[in-house]
């Protein structure tokens, strides 16, 4: 018996090399956890019938010694991520049929490296949502407490992980839709500089946003996938050439972990007005207190930063994000792929196939991106949003004129009960609150397990980086581990 | 905003509702602008109408396929097509 519960992508690979177990045992044990959880969960929509083939493909090359460290490791990816030849539905019905007709780079990437990809998980409807109760394929649950959500949007890669039916998992971020469950499951999550990762082959949501994102159960292991998926890729128009990057590039399964990058860190900053401005909740905030109490114990300065924009962040994103999201779902017609439903003209065939295609939450956003961006609104919603975006990335990148990281907590509340802030959209876009500013600045930010609160449910601290230092954030993920 | 509003905005993003999700939505767009709205208060002098540093970056498309090479892939997924085109209901 393998022991998935402790086991990390260094442990699986090691044991491989070692031929303690083979990449088709490994496999194999996660495919039978599949079987033996996910009817409860709802977390994996789809295993691929062709995954110990890639296992197979993966022991050929443990044995002739071209293993990387992602050489057989297993994989969940999340249904808006394309896998040549399989169905990509992004949760939605208006996709339930499409089959990708491309790898995404990320995914090429992983083929390359010899992963195993198990299959595709559960999400919420074109990743638009917090809990992972909008998708089409019904609801994910979250293994600590199954009448509670996972966290979205990409909730059922990270419950995939939490109840050990992967290894680890890639989701997909656009704000918080990684860190989010990654808090509500207990894993760590990690989102990386906008640029760093390729979006090609990633269903749009919104493009100035969408990025791919890692779930590992430490932060090693989100180091280790970083570090293989964060390459230059010709065919995403705001990926970043390697030499306007400012950390040394290693290859994967080459150079040891501590020669990339050289993260120095001394001064840890706390914009407190942001998160006590009440609607946290208590033990969410004792629990971030002790922990920079314990920051501050190994050292660190913990400086208290005064950041009034940052408040304006989720409803800057809830205003680009839609106008986005209008635009880029426009695709989706009946026409060129996926539903498609019979009318008596054109127009009648667009309207039926989006109309009964898209679910409510997709069609409420199209909705408002296509109000705020209309003739009359486009300057006070739209263009403001987009000034003061910039202003809100200004403000970030001075506090990193003084501090090296800055800390909040990664969620307000833990993981919250089905059903509840289904009718209130409000409510459920403000669980994503603290994870705005990163996506709103391009900066890189991980969510890490904090304990338990006392109903057992998982706590989360959040770290945020300057552009391109994720190496700062493993450093510092690495010491909060042993707090 | 109003329930013509919701019509005209329906209409435009070619989506199909009821008229009970129409009222459920004009709801929801209340509270929503409500919400947004606090940016209105934000004050945006001296930032400069400039598309920022997160912008698109187009490149020569130097090395394109040839032609065809994808077509039978692509028309795998459409829903309906003829001798090799995509085939839509009349517009007019």
């Amino acid at each position: 018996m393998i022991d998935l519960k402790n086991l990390t992508i260094k442990k699986a690979h090691d044991s491989m090399i070692k031929r303690d177990f083979t990449s088709r045992e490994l496999t194999q044990a996660y495919l039978d956890a599949i079987k033996e959880k996910n009817k409860d969960l709802n977390a994996i929509l789809e295993v691929f019938e062709d995954t110990l083939i890639f296992a197979d493909k993966a022991d050929k090359k443990i044995k002739n010694g071209t293993a990387g460290l992602l050489t057989g490791i297993p994989f969940i990816l999340k249904d808006n991520i394309l896998v040549e030849g399989k169905i990509a539905s992004a949760g939605s019905k208006i996709l339930e049929n499409y089959i990708a007709t491309y790898d995404a780079t990320v995914v090429k990437i992983l083929k390359e490296e010899g992963a195993v990809i198990l299959g595709r998980s559960n999400m919420d409807e074109f990743a638009m949502g917090s809990s992972t109760q909008t998708s089409a394929y019904g609801i994910a649950r979250n293994p600590y407490d199954i009448t509670r959500v996972p966290g979205g949007s990409s909730g059922g890669s990270a419950v995939s992980v939490a109840s050990d039916m992967s290894l680890c998992a890639l989701g997909t971020e656009t704000c918080g839709s990684v860190r989010q469950p990654a808090s509500f499951c207990g894993l760590v999550g990690l989102k990386p500089t906008y640029g760093a990762m390729s979006r090609s082959g990633l269903i749009a949501m919104g493009n100035s946003l969408d990025q791919p994102a890692s779930f590992t159960k430490n932060v090693e292991d989100a180091e280790i996938i970083f570090n293989a998926l964060s390459k230059y890729d010709k065919m995403d128009m705001t990926s970043v050439p390697m030499e306007k990057r400012n950390i040394p590039t290693s290859d994967i399964g080459g150079l040891p972990m501590s020669d990339v990058g050289n993260g120095e860190i001394k001064k840890i900053g706390v914009p407190r007005s942001f998160f006590s401005g009440g609607g946290v909740d208590k033990e969410v905030l004792k629990n971030f207190d002790e922990k920079i109490e314990a920051l501050k114990k190994v050292g660190y300065e913990i400086v208290d930063l005064d950041m009034p924009d940052l408040d304006y962040s989720l409803a800057v994103y809830y205003i680009i994000m839609p106008a986005e999201v209008s635009t880029n779902l426009s695709r989706f017609d009946g026409i060129r792929y996926g539903y498609s439903a019979e009318g008596k003209d054109l127009m009648d065939v667009y309207m039926k196939s989006r109309g009964q295609g898209f679910g409510k939450e997709a069609r409420r956003r199209i909705l408002l991106g296509t109000y705020v961006l209309s003739h009359g609104y486009y300057d006070a919603y739209y263009n403001k949003a987009v000034l003061l975006r910039e202003k809100i990335s200004r403000e970030i990148a001075k506090a990193f004129e003084k501090v090296d990281l800055i800390a909040t907590p990664t969620t307000p509340t833990p993981a919250f009960k089905l059903g509840e802030k289904m009718n209130d959209p409000v409510a459920m876009y403000l669980c994503d609150i603290f994870s705005a500013p990163a996506n709103i600045a391009g900066i890189p930010s991980i969510a890490l397990p904090s304990g338990k609160n006392k109903d057992g449910l998982p706590l989360s601290f959040q770290f945020m980086a300057p552009h391109f230092c994720e190496d700062k954030l493993f450093t510092i993920g690495k010491i909060f581990e042993t707090l | 905003m109003t329930i013509d509003d919701v019509n005209k905005l329906a209409t435009l993003a070619r989506i199909k509702m009821s008229e009970d999700e129409k009222n459920e939505f004009l709801e929801n767009m209340e509270s929503i602008l409500g919400y947004v709205d606090i940016i209105k208060k934000a004050d945006v002098s001296g930032i400069e109408k400039d598309a920022g540093k997160i912008r698109n970056v187009m490149r020569e498309d130097a090395d394109a396929y040839d032609s065809g090479t994808f077509t039978d892939k692509i028309l795998a997924s459409v829903p309906a097509t003829q001798d090799g085109f995509v085939k839509v209901k009349k517009i007019l």
